[in-house]
C-alpha cells in the first residue's frame, strides 16, 4: 500500500510539484539566510582568528573585539609581570584612512604587531616575507586590499605605495587573512610604525596579546590578570564569543535575519499545509473507498504520513542543495558571508519535519473524520 | 476437514433505525427494518430516491453506524464489533461495487484490483498474479497496465468488479452499478455478477434504480420512506415495473 501510496502523489504532479517547491523554498530560505547570518558572525570575530593568541588583554570598558578603548603603554610592562604570563607583546588595531595614488581615500585595519616578536602576523602569506616588515615603511596588506584596489583601477603589487595619515607607506608583501565584517582592509605594520601612523593622541595601545607559561591555566591567568592590572581579560574564545553575542544584543541583525527566516516557515506551513489538505480533500472520495474496502485508520495514516514525508525530504534536499550551491558560488567570490555548520542543516530538517507533521495532521484529521459512507453519496 | 456450514441468511437485520439529525430537525432514514439476505442470491434493492436504499445498504456493509435494532452479517452482529475489528471484517468478508467506480486515478487497472487482497495482508506478487487472473476473467486482460482514465466506462466498472470480487468476498455490496453506463453495458455488468459472484455461499446486495436490470434478480425488496414495503420472489422479479 506504501508503495501506491506513492504513485498517489507523484501521479498528481501538479499539487506533487507545489509541495515540493513550497517546502524547497522553505528549506533555502531557512538554511541560506542561516547560513548568511552566521557567516556574518563568524566575520565579527576574524580579528581573533587573524591574530591567534590564547589570551587577549583589553581596557575593561570593552566588550567586544571590534571595539577600542585605548591604553597607555606602560599597561604592558604590568601584564609581564603578572606570575604565569610567558610573554605580553602591545597590538596597535584601529580603522584609518589610507589615501591611494589616484587621490581617493580607502578605510583600512591598521595592525601593529609587536616588532621583535612579530605575534599576531598573518597565517598565510601570499608574496614577500613577514620579516620584511622591518624595512622602513613597510606594510603588508591583504586579499581585500587588492580587491577594494583593483575595482579603483589600482593594480596593488609589492613594491606600491600610498599614504597613511600623510606617511608613506611601503608594499613588502601580500598575506590572506579571514574577511571581517567591517569590510575594510587589513594593513599590518609593525607596533612602532602603526603609532606613527596614527592620529596623535595620549593612549595609543588597543591590546594586549598574552602566552601562558606552560602549564599554567588560562582561566586562572585571566583572573590574575585582571586582578593584578584591573584591565579585562579575555581567552580567544571568550573574546570571540562576547563579541558574537555583542553583535546580536546590539544591532538589528538577528531581528533582520530572523524575520527572513520566519517568512520562509510561515511560508512553508502555509504552502505546503494547504496544498497537502487539497491533495488529502481531493483524494478523499479514493480515501474513503479504501477505508470501505478495510482499510484501517492505521494504514490510511501511513500512507498520509509517507506522502507528506517524502514531498518533506525532497523539498528539503533540494532547499539545502540550492543553498549550498550559493554558498558555494559566493565563497569562491568572497562575499556576501556564508557559513554553514550542520546545526542549520539539521535545523532545516527539523522545521520540515514539523511542517510535513502539520500538513499530515491536517489531512489525517479529515481522514479520522470521515465515514466510510461518504463513499455511496 | 470439512467446510464451516453456510448460514441460511447472508444479511438479516431485525427492527433497524437509523436517524440523522441536523440542529432541531431529525431525519428517519430507516425505520424498524426487517430484512434478510440470503446466501446464493442476487438480492436487489429498489425504491424512490431517499427511500433509504443507501442508508440500508451503508448499515449493511458497516461502514455506517445505526441507532436501534440489530444486524448480523454471516452469522456475526455487527454491534458486537469494535471499530478496528469491524474494518479488518469489512475487508475480509464484504465487497463493493460502486456507482462511480472510485478507482483510484493515478493507480494501473491492475494496481486497483490488488487493493483488497494487500489490505488482507497478501504479498504484492500474490495480490498481482490474482488481480490479473481476474482481470482476464472479466475480458479486460490486455488492460492491466491502463490507468482508470484511458478505459471505458464500462471496462472501468469491470475493473471494479474485479476488484470486489479479487479477495473472494462472502457479501458484494452494489451501489448503482449501472447508473453510470449505458444499457448494453449495464446489461453485461449485470451478467458478469451474476456469472462471478452468485455461489451458493456468497450473496450480492444490489441497490438500483435501472428496472432495465431487474431480471436478474433472485429477489427484490422494494423500500419506501424508510421501511420495506414488499419483497418479490423470482416469477414477479420478470414482471415487477415493466
Amino acid at each position: 500500500m506504501l508503495r501506491l501510496a506513492l504513485k498517489m502523489l507523484f501521479g498528481d504532479r501538479a499539487k506533487y510539484a507545489m509541495l515540493v517547491c513550497g517546502l524547497s523554498f522553505c528549506a533555502l530560505l531557512m538554511s541560506q539566510q542561516t547560513s548568511v547570518f552566521c557567516g556574518l558572525l563568524l566575520w565579527t570575530t576574524a580579528t581573533v582568528r587573524n591574530i591567534r593568541v590564547p589570551i587577549w588583554v583589553a581596557d575593561s570598558k570593552v566588550e567586544q573585539v571590534n571595539e577600542v578603548v585605548p591604553m597607555r603603554e606602560v599597561e604592558v610592562q604590568r601584564v609581564r609581570s603578572v606570575v604565569g604570563v610567558e610573554w605580553a607583546v602591545p597590538l596597535f588595531w584601529n580603522i584609518l584612512q589610507a589615501r591611494l595614488p589616484d587621490g581617493t581615500f580607502q578605510g583600512v585595519q591598521l595592525t601593529g604587531l609587536d616588532s621583535a616578536s612579530l605575534v599576531g602576523r598573518p597565517a598565510k602569506m601570499r608574496e614577500g616575507r613577514i620579516e620584511d616588515l622591518r624595512l622602513p615603511n613597510a606594510v603588508i596588506v591583504d586579499q581585500v586590499a587588492l580587491e577594494k584596489f583593483r575595482k579603483r583601477g589600482i593594480s596593488l603589487k609589492v613594491g606600491a605605495v600610498f599614504e597613511i595619515n600623510d606617511k608613506e607607506a611601503r608594499v613588502v608583501g601580500i598575506c590572506e587573512t579571514e574577511r571581517s565584517f567591517l569590510g575594510q582592509p587589513y594593513v599590518f605594520t609593525t607596533y612602532s610604525r602603526a603609532l606613527e601612523y596614527a592620529p596623535l593622541q595620549r593612549k595609543l595601545l588597543s591590546f594586549i596579546l598574552v602566552q601562558p607559561k606552560p602549564g599554567v591555566p588560562v582561566p586562572e591567568l585571566l583572573r590574575r590578570i585582571s586582578a593584578l592590572s584591573g584591565l579585562r581579560a579575555f581567552s580567544s574564545d571568550q573574546v570571540a564569543w562576547d563579541t558574537l553575542v555583542w553583535y546580536i544584543r546590539n544591532t538589528g541583525i538577528p531581528i533582520s535575519f530572523g524575520t527572513v527566516v520566519l517568512l520562509g516557515i510561515v511560508v512553508g506551513i502555509a504552502i505546503a499545509g494547504q496544498t497537502f489538505y487539497l491533495f488529502v480533500h481531493e483524494n478523499m472520495r479514493y480515501l474513503a473507498a479504501l477505508k470501505a474496502m478495510g482499510a484501517s485508520f492505521g494504514v490510511l495514516a501511513q500512507m498520509v504520513v509517507l506522502q507528506a514525508f517524502t514531498v518533506g525530504f525532497i523539498g528539503y534536499g533540494l532547499g539545502v542543495g540550492l543553498a549550498a550551491l550559493f554558498g558555494n558560488a559566493v565563497l569562491q567570490k568572497g562575499q556576501p558571508p556564508f557559513y554553514m555548520p550542520w546545526q542549520i542543516l539539521a535545523f532545516t530538517g527539523v522545521v520540515i519535519v514539523f511542517i510535513c507533521l502539520l500538513s499530515a495532521l491536517v489531512g489525517l484529521i479529515k481522514i479520522a473524520r470521515t465515514e466510510a459512507a461518504m463513499v455511496f453519496k | 476437514m470439512s467446510a464451516p456450514p453456510v448460514p441460511d441468511f447472508a444479511v438479516k437485520t431485525a427492527g433497524l433505525g437509523k436517524t440523522y439529525s441536523n440542529g432541531d430537525s431529525v431525519v428517519h432514514a430507516l425505520k424498524s427494518v426487517d430484512f434478510e439476505a440470503r446466501c446464493g442470491e442476487l438480492l436487489m434493492i429498489v425504491g424512490p430516491s431517499g427511500c433509504g436504499k443507501t442508508t440500508l445498504l451503508s448499515v449493511i456493509c458497516g461502514t455506517l453506524h445505526y441507532n436501534a435494532g440489530a444486524v448480523t452479517v454471516f452469522g456475526q452482529d455487527l454491534s458486537k464489533l469494535s471499530q478496528g475489528k469491524l474494518t479488518a471484517f469489512r475487508g475480509k468478508n464484504v465487497g463493493f461495487v460502486f456507482q462511480q467506480f472510485n478507482l483510484i486515478p493515478t493507480w494501473t487497472a491492475l494496481e486497483n484490483v490488488t487493493v483488497p487482497m494487500l489490505l488482507n495482508g497478501s504479498s504484492r506478487s500474490e495480490a498481482e498474479k490474482a488481480a490479473a487472473a481476474l482481470l482476464k476473467e472479466v475480458g479486460i486482460g490486455e488492460k492491466l497496465q491502463a490507468l482508470p482514465t484511458q478505459l471505458s466506462g464500462g471496462q472501468q466498472q469491470r475493473v471494479a468488479i474485479a476488484r470486489a470480487l479479487v479477495h473472494e468476498p462472502r457479501l458484494l455490496i452494489c451501489d448503482e452499478p449501472t447508473a453510470a453506463l449505458d444499457a448494453a453495458s449495464g446489461r453485461r455488468v449485470l451478467e458478469l455478477l451474476k456469472e462471478r459472484a452468485c455461489r451458493p455461499d456468497r450473496c450480492v446486495i444490489v441497490v438500483t434504480h435501472d428496472s432495465r436490470i431487474f431480471s436478474f434478480a433472485d429477489r427484490i425488496a422494494e423500500m419506501e420512506d424508510g421501511h420495506i414495503k414488499a419483497v418479490h420472489g423470482p416469477d414477479a422479479c420478470q414482471s415487477l415495473y415493466v
